[in-house]
């Protein structure tokens, strides 16, 4: 599931970092690394498990390989939605169809 | 311009169509998960004011209150619209509608289908990208964080 994954990978706080670094705008690898307490090669490794869960994609500038957020990263939101709508509308048909107690 | 397809569900109760319409609008508080709340305090009360630009609102059990958008149809028993106005920083945002249609089809006297679309959802990342500098939110990703706990823990 998208939304577990995303879960998953913004848990670590280290990641979601990464990520919150990325919500000022595309990146490369060393700008992020610059300013964080990690070193490259790690940013690198959490940008890859970011890109896997879907909430960030890359493309080559020149030389360099830039990071951005994935707009469709929207889909964990939607698939959040659609399974919270599931679950709140259980809970209105359970009180709905309650025997009267009275 | 990105598309996101709208949520839609369909499910059928056993009840009138006017009883359903009414249990889903003015007695929300009974049924409304209370994990589903972004108020700190413990969720007392869901209010629909019952009219076109009435608040939906929740109420804690401090007496905070967190608007989560407002009446935009209102056509009892038949149907309602609502604006959700939850950003994905899962903060009411007035910027912000996507709409919540949910129809009640009288099927039979006492059996009722309900279908329901969240729609607009594409607008959530429009505004994510407007308010993104204007507006950094430091807890935003911890909060989501913290529903989705609280979601998956129901």
């Amino acid at each position: 599931m998208a939304y577990q994954s995303a879960f998953l990978a913004l848990a670590d706080p280290t990641r979601r970092r990464v990520f919150e670094e990325l919500r000022r705008g595309p990146r490369p690898v060393g700008v992020i690394a610059a300013r964080m307490p990690v070193s490259r090669p790690a940013v690198s490794q959490h940008l890859a498990v970011l890109k896997k869960a879907g909430l960030v994609r890359d493309r080559a500038e020149g030389t360099r390989r830039v990071y951005y957020i994935d707009p469709k990263g929207l889909a964990s939101i939607r698939i959040w939605l659609d399974q919270f709508w599931d679950d709140t509308l259980l809970a209105f048909k359970r009180e709905l169809e309650k025997k009267d107690v009275t | 311009m990105i598309n996101i397809a709208p949520v839609r569900k369909k499910l059928t109760v056993n009840a009138s169509q006017s009883r359903a319409f009414a249990v889903f609008t003015a007695d929300m508080s009974r049924w409304w998960p209370a994990s589903h709340s972004i108020l700190k305090s413990p969720l007392k009360e869901c209010i629909i004011e019952p009219h076109v630009g009435g608040r939906w609102y929740s109420v804690g059990e401090d007496g905070s209150t967190c608007q989560t958008g407002y009446v935009m149809v209102w056509t009892p028993p038949q149907a309602l619209v609502l604006a959700w106005q939850i950003n994905p920083q899962w903060q009411y945002d007035p910027g912000l509608v996507t709409e919540v249609e949910v129809r009640f089809i009288a099927e039979g006297a006492e059996t009722t289908r309900i279908e329901l679309d969240h729609r607009c959802l594409e607008r959530m990342g429009e505004r994510a990208a407007e308010a993104r500098d204007a507006v950094d939110s430091p807890n935003g990703w911890d909060k989501i964080l913290e529903s989705f706990r609280l979601f998956a823990a129901t």
